[in-house]
C-alpha cells in the first residue's frame, strides 16, 4: 500500500463494509455490465496504459475484478452458493489497496476500453463505479481525497492567495475585458476552470471576450465559480453532487437558461451528464460547453470568424467531451469556419487516445512516472501528423500536455480552441 | 435402465429443467436490484438513441477500424469457432430431429461429411482458442475456473459427438450415451458460468449502446 493510501482517513475497517455498500447499491445495469464480461480481454487493446507497457494489470476490466468478487458475493444470483462453497473470497484491504493504483493511477476513466468490448459492455462506467466504494474504503488518493474536501467545504479545490472572484476581476483588468460578476440576473451563467485562473487566464479572457462579442446576458457568479469537479476525481459521490449543487444553486439563482462550461472536459461529464441524476430530478436550465455554444452560435449566425493562421493544426478531442460527452462534431466546425487546415491523428474523434492527464491521473504524484511513459502513444500520434499546431478545447489536456512540453522537451505547446476563437472574432456586421 | 436411456431419459429433463430454471433466475435476478433512473436531458431523440442500441448489435460484432490491428485475429478465431459450433448442433440431422421433438419444428440439414469436416475444423479452432488463452498473458490472467470448465465441457460435447458419429471408441450406443450425458452436463452448468452470454450478448450491446447513444457518445 502506498503512503498516501495509509494516510488516507477512515481507512482499513472500512473495506468490507465498502465492498459490501458496493455490492448492495450496484443497480441492475452495472451488475449486467459485470455478468457480461467473456474474459476476452479485448478491451486491453484499447487502453493506452496496457498498450504503452504491455503489462496485464493494466486491462481495463481487470481493474474492476475485486469489485466483480464482491458483486458476485454479496449480491449476484448465485451469490449464496458463491459464499456457501467459498467460491468467492471476500476482498482484503491488501487487495484493495494494491486496486488503488490500478484504478486510480493507471486510469484516465477515458472510455475508449468502452468501445471495443464485443459484449458491449461500458467498462468505464464499472471503473467510475469502481473508484467510488474505493472512496467509501478510504483509498482514494491523497490528492484528489483533498482536494475533493476542500472543494466541497469550500467551493474551491485548494487555498488560493486571493479569492478567485478577485482573480477574475484582475484577469479583467489585465486582458482589458469586461468579467461579468455577480450581475442578479443573467441568461448564461458562466463558470472556469481553477486551471486556467491560476495558468491560463488568456482562457479566461477569452471567454469573456466571446461572450461580450455575442452580447449575450451572463455572469460569473462568486458562490458557484468553480468548474471542476474533484469530488467526480476521487470517487466521491456524495461531495461530487455538493459541489455541482454550487453551480446548480447559482445557476437557478440568476435565473440563467444555459449553464455554459468552460473548456473542461470532466467538468462536461459531471454537470452535463451526471449532475441531474445526483440532484435527483432534471435540471432546470440546460447545459452546454462552451465548444457546442460557439458552433451554435456559428450555426445561427451570430458568431462570425476570421481565417486564423495558415500552419496546419492538429485537434486532440478531449474524452470526456467528445468520446463520452458527444461534442464531436463541434470543434471542427469551428476549426473550419477559421479556415484552420486540420490534419487529424491517426486516432481521432471518439477514438481519439487520452492525453494521459484525465481522471484526475495529472494531480497524483506517483502516477506520474508512468503517465509520462502512456503519454509517449499520445505524443507519437500528435508528432505524426506534422502539424505546427496542437489544438484542444479542455484546460487539463492543455496542462498534461504543458506539462508533457517540459518533461520531455517537446517542441510543442497545446493552445486552446477557445483562445483561437477569441482571437479570430469579427465584429458583427463584419464578413469574414 | 441403461445409460443411453438414462442420459435422454431423466438425465436429460433433469438438466433441461436446471437449465431454464436456472437462466432464468439469471435473467429475472437483475430485475431485484435497483434500476437507476437517468434525468440528464437527452442529447438525442428516444427514437434516435434506441436505434443506437440497435445498430451497437451489429456494430458489435467486428471491431472498430480503430481496433482492427491489434484485436481482428482473435476476434476472428472466436467467431469462427461459434459459427462452426452453431452449425454443427443446428445442422446435423441428427440434431435437427432431436430439437425438432423438442420445438415441434424442421429445417434442413447439411450431409455428414461436411458436418465432420465442419466438426474437425471447429475441434481445431477450440483448441487453438485453448492455447491462446493459456499463452495470452491478458486472457490468463482474467480467466478463471468458469473460463476452464466451460470450455471443458464444450469441447467434451464436441468430441463425444464426433466420436458417436464416426464409431470410433466404443459400442455406437455407449458413445451416443455418454455424448448425451456430456450435452447433459452442460446444460446443468450452462446457467452457473459464462455459457450465459449467449443470452446477455445482444441486450448488452443494446443497451450501452442505446446509453452511449442517448449521449450523442461513440459507441
Amino acid at each position: 500500500m502506498n503512503e498516501s493510501a495509509n494516510k488516507t482517513p477512515a481507512l482499513q475497517g472500512n473495506v468490507a463494509g465498502a465492498m459490501k455498500g458496493f455490492a448492495q447499491e450496484i443497480g441492475a445495469l452495472s451488475a449486467f455490465r459485470l455478468e457480461s464480461c467473456i474474459h476476452c480481454g479485448i478491451c486491453a487493446d484499447a487502453c493506452h496504459y496496457y498498450i504503452a507497457t504491455e503489462d496485464p494489470q493494466y486491462t481495463p476490466i481487470w481493474k474492476v475484478e475485486p469489485f466483480k468478487q464482491a458483486y458476485k458475493r454479496e449480491s449476484s444470483a448465485l451469490a449464496p452458493l458463491y459464499r456457501l462453497f467459498g467460491f468467492k473470497r471476500e476482498v482484503t484491504a491488501d487487495q484493495l489497496a494494491h486496486w488503488q493504483h490500478l484504478l486510480f493511477d493507471s486510469c484516465n476513466m477515458c472510455g475508449r476500453c468502452s468501445l471495443i468490448c464485443p459484449m458491449g459492455i461500458d467498462v468505464a462506467a464499472l471503473i467510475e463505479q469502481s473508484r467510488h466504494a474505493m472512496f467509501e474504503a478510504g483509498l482514494a488518493p491523497q490528492e484528489l481525497y483533498d482536494k475533493a474536501a476542500h472543494q466541497q467545504l469550500t467551493g474551491q479545490p485548494e487555498v488560493s492567495a486571493e479569492p478567485y472572484r478577485d482573480q477574475l476581476l484582475a484577469i479583467g483588468v489585465r486582458f482589458d475585458v469586461d468579467i461579468p460578476m455577480d450581475r442578479p440576473q443573467a441568461d448564461v451563467m458562466l463558470c472556469v476552470p481553477r486551471t486556467d485562473i491560476e495558468q491560463y487566464p488568456s482562457a479566461v479572457a477569452a471567454l469573456a471576450r466571446v461572450m461580450n462579442n455575442l452580447g449575450v446576458s451572463c455572469t460569473f457568479r462568486s458562490e458557484g465559480l468553480i468548474a471542476e469537479n474533484y469530488g467526480y476525481f476521487a470517487g466521491a459521490k456524495d461531495w461530487q453532487r455538493d459541489i455541482s449543487l454550487r453551480l446548480i444553486e447559482q445557476t437557478i439563482a440568476c435565473g440563467a437558461k444555459t449553464l455554459l462550461l468552460p473548456e473542461c472536459g470532466h467538468a462536461y461529464t459531471a454537470l452535463r451528464w451526471e449532475a441531474a441524476d445526483l440532484y435527483g430530478k432534471a435540471l432546470p436550465f440546460r447545459v452546454l460547453s462552451v465548444t457546442e455554444f460557439l458552433a451554435d452560435e456559428l450555426k445561427a449566425g451570430h458568431l462570425k470568424l476570421g481565417k486564423a493562421s495558415q500552419e496546419t493544426a492538429t485537434f486532440h478531442d478531449p474524452c470526456q467531451l467528445v468520446r463520452k460527452g458527444g461534442v464531436n462534431e463541434a470543434p471542427r466546425e469551428l476549426m473550419k469556419a477559421m479556415n484552420v487546415e486540420l490534419e487529424e491523428l491517426e486516432n481521432h474523434g471518439g477514438f481519439s487516445f487520452c492525453c494521459g492527464g484525465g481522471g484526475g491521473v495529472i494531480d497524483i504524484k506517483q502516477a506520474a512516472p508512468l503517465r509520462y511513459r502512456t503519454m509517449e502513444v499520445k505524443l507519437r500520434e500528435i508528432d505524426a501528423t506534422g502539424a505546427k499546431t496542437l489544438l484542444t478545447s479542455c484546460s487539463d489536456c492543455r496542462r498534461t500536455f504543458d506539462d508533457a512540453q517540459a518533461h520531455f522537451s517537446w517542441d510543442k505547446r497545446p493552445q486552446s480552441l477557445l483562445e483561437l476563437v477569441a482571437s479570430n472574432l469579427l465584429e458583427a456586421g463584419s464578413t469574414p | 435402465m441403461d445409460l443411453l436411456h438414462f442420459a435422454r431419459g431423466i438425465g436429460l429433463k433433469v438438466a433441461l429443467s436446471i437449465f431454464f430454471l436456472g437462466v432464468t433466475w439469471r435473467i429475472v435476478s437483475f430485475a431485484l436490484l435497483r434500476i437507476r433512473r437517468e434525468y440528464s436531458k437527452p442529447r438525442e431523440s428516444v427514437s434516435k438513441y434506441l436505434i443506437g442500441g440497435l445498430i451497437a448489435v451489429g456494430s458489435r460484432s467486428w471491431p472498430h477500424r480503430e481496433f482492427i490491428a491489434r484485436t481482428g485475429a482473435g476476434e476472428a478465431l472466436g467467431y469462427s469457432y461459434h459459427l462452426g459450433l452453431f452449425a454443427v448442433v443446428l445442422l446435423f440431422t441428427p440434431h435437427i430431429l432431436f430439437l425438432g421433438s423438442l420445438l415441434g419444428v424442421s429445417w434442413p440439414g447439411l450431409p455428414s461429411s461436411a458436418i465432420t469436416i465442419v466438426s474437425v475444423i471447429t475441434l481445431t479452432l477450440f483448441l487453438a482458442v485453448l492455447f491462446r488463452r493459456v499463452t495470452n498473458r491478458v486472457m490468463r490472467l482474467l480467466s478463471n475456473f468458469d473460463d476452464y470448465f466451460s470450455w471443458f465441457i464444450t469441447m467434451l460435447v464436441m468430441v463425444t459427438g464426433l466420436a458417436a458419429t464416426a464409431h470410433i471408441g466404443g459400442p455406437y450406443e455407449t458413445l451416443l450415451a455418454v455424448h448425451i450425458l456430456s450435452v447433459d452436463i452442460l446444460l446443468i452448468w450452462f446457467p452457473f458460468g459464462k455459457l450465459m452470454h449467449a443470452f446477455y450478448i445482444f441486450p448488452s450491446r443494446a443497451i450501452n449502446g442505446a446509453l452511449l447513444s442517448r449521449k450523442g457518445a461513440t459507441s
